[in-house]
């Protein structure tokens, strides 16, 4: 495994407590350590970068939500936890596009990480829901949603980049659009 | 209240934004009135939802901008496992290869056919002495010294290591088979087609031509009486129609058809090839003409071409037997007359099973 960048490669403690702490230079360099040996992993095994592109991020998503959870402990070496994952995610979309040959060149050893991609799995589906609840809510409910709940702006900011008369009318709104999400969001299957 | 001040009041009770009278007088409501704490429940559950979302689009942004910050071709050229200089050049060439080995494996098959190479033969050539299971065999050596030992061997019917076909030359006990029968023989006898054995000695063989003659020295024997047949001198003609008999098992078997070439395996002029059935066990039996002239003797067939048997043509017979030195021939005198000849197939087999002989071999 010589082909590894060996400059900056985070400790795996380093990465915990990173992630903990929403460490942007924690995880540039988790996502540099480690990216070389996912796209050995996926080029080498019918894929391309996007692929592997894809695959990794989708794998650095699951263990930073395990550890934001805080039910991630670390059993092995969080290389080895990284390409396992990655190799089981590669492996279950090699069989949703029937490129799976029955064998898997593999460059690092690996463990049996089934249930964690599945959980992960779920929380996706959940969350395209979401994506497209947006989507079919416009404008400006969208806007006003995403700004007071996902980037925490007051309803004082908010009232004055749309122009309401008062905050009293911007609530109403807000509420309102908010009903109309969630009825959006539960009409979905 | 409306849902909308409901929605309100969850939401600042969820933040913490209420006052202390507020908040508790809102946890009563909440805790008798089951529809208002499913309302909480649920609410915290979908902002939460909202929430994490954002955070899953903020994460997945940040993780592309990384992502951009590499070399990823320049990675993926390094990490590419390359097949070795041999696989590459396969790749590549591989058309070109297969044509130039096409046409190589062309030119070899073409020259061994045109060199005759591929018309070797050799391993399909058998000699049709017959050759018994080990087992049988070994009884019948000791069955054999037993016999010895009691001085009672002549007449037993015991089959030998060895069979062969053999016929009768002249009326006194001549009998001639294939040399490949009776080779490296310690004791050969003969038996006829009324169950008889009488002992013999190989007075005289001639490998090249696959010959040899035997004499009976049993003194039972008398005399076979005059033999039926004549031998033919001079070359047959193909398409003549022949025939043979033998043993190839136990009892007599005709083998019927025609000649039909007039040399044998790989051009031997010494023999004719026939078209007549046969088996191991037909190794010296008579080739006969329509007419009853013996006119060769079965020594061999082709193992994969059927009904292509080999016979040493009557010629080479007659030469052989000038050739016995007078001390070993005795009393050999030929038969020259045909009493077959205008007889029917059944009646000349008749007449002539008599002088039909199996040759049993027996070595150690």
């Amino acid at each position: 495994m010589s082909k590894e960048l060996n400059s900056g490669i985070p400790t795996d403690s380093e990465v915990i407590l990173g992630i903990l702490n929403n460490s942007d230079s924690v995880l540039k360099r988790l996502y540099i350590a480690y990216f070389p040996m996912v796209l050995q992993l996926i080029i080498n095994n019918n894929g391309n970068a996007d692929d592997a592109k894809d695959i990794y991020q989708e794998a650095i998503i699951v263990l930073y939500n395990k550890v934001k959870t805080g039910d991630f402990e670390l059993s092995s070496k969080l290389k080895t936890y990284i390409y396992s994952v990655c190799r089981r995610l590669w492996l279950k979309r090699l069989a949703q596009m029937n490129r799976y040959g029955g064998d898997i060149k593999d460059f690092q050893e690996y463990l049996s990480v089934d249930d964690e991609t599945e959980k992960n799995n779920e929380r996706d589906i959940q969350f395209n829901k979401m994506g497209s609840a947006l989507q079919l809510l416009g404008e400006p409910c969208k806007t006003i949603i995403e700004d007071f709940y996902i980037n925490n702006r007051s309803m004082q900011q908010i009232c004055e980049d749309f122009g309401y008369t008062n905050a009293d009318n911007a609530k109403t709104q807000k509420y309102k659009c908010l009903q109309r999400l969630k009825k959006l969001f539960f009409q979905q299957n | 209240m409306s849902d909308n001040q409901l929605l309100e009041q969850i939401e600042r009770y969820l933040n913490g934004e209420m006052s202390n009278d507020e908040r508790a007088h809102f946890e009563v409501l909440r805790s008798e009135n089951a529809d208002v704490n499913k309302k909480v429940a649920e609410h915290k559950h979908f902002v939460n939802l909202i929430k994490q979302y954002g955070e899953r689009l903020e994460l997945e942004k940040r993780l592309n901008a990384l992502h951009s910050e590499i070399d990823v071709h320049s990675l993926e050229e390094e990490l590419m496992i390359h097949p070795s200089w041999i696989v590459s050049i396969w790749r590549n060439h591989h058309s070109k290869i297969s044509v130039a080995a096409s046409i190589a494996i062309f030119a070899v098959l073409s020259t061994l056919f045109f060199t005759g190479y591929l018309n070797n033969k050799e391993v399909n050539y058998v000699k049709l002495s017959r050759e018994l299971d080990h087992l049988k065999n070994s009884t019948d050596q000791i069955n054999h010294k037993l016999n010895n030992l009691n001085r009672s061997g002549k007449g037993n019917s015991n089959p030998g290591n060895f069979r062969g076909t053999g016929f009768a030359i002249s009326s006194n006990g001549y009998i001639v088979t294939d040399y490949h029968v009776v080779k490296d023989a310690d004791s050969v006898y003969v038996q006829g087609v009324d169950g008889k054995s009488y002992r013999t000695k190989v007075i005289y063989s001639e490998p090249g031509a696959d010959i040899a003659v035997l004499q009976i020295t049993d003194p039972a024997f008398k005399s076979f009486g005059p033999i039926p047949y004549a031998f033919k001198k001079a070359d047959t003609d193909i398409g003549e129609n022949v025939f043979t008999i033998g043993y190839p098992r136990d009892a007599m078997v005709l083998g019927p058809g025609f000649l039909t070439a007039s040399t044998g395996f790989r051009g031997d002029t010494t023999q004719y090839q026939v078209s007549t059935p046969v088996d191991f066990g037909n190794s010296g039996g008579p080739l006969l003409d329509s007419k009853g002239n013996v006119i060769g003797i079965i020594n061999a067939k082709e193992t994969h071409v059927e009904g292509a048997a080999f016979a040493v043509k009557s010629s080479y017979l007659l030469k052989t037997i000038q050739d016995i030195p007078d001390s070993l021939k005795g009393s050999l005198n030929l038969n020259s007359k045909n009493i077959l000849a205008s007889l029917s197939r059944v009646q000349q087999i008749k007449k002539m099973q008599n002088y039909v002989f199996m040759v049993k071999v027996y070595n150690q």
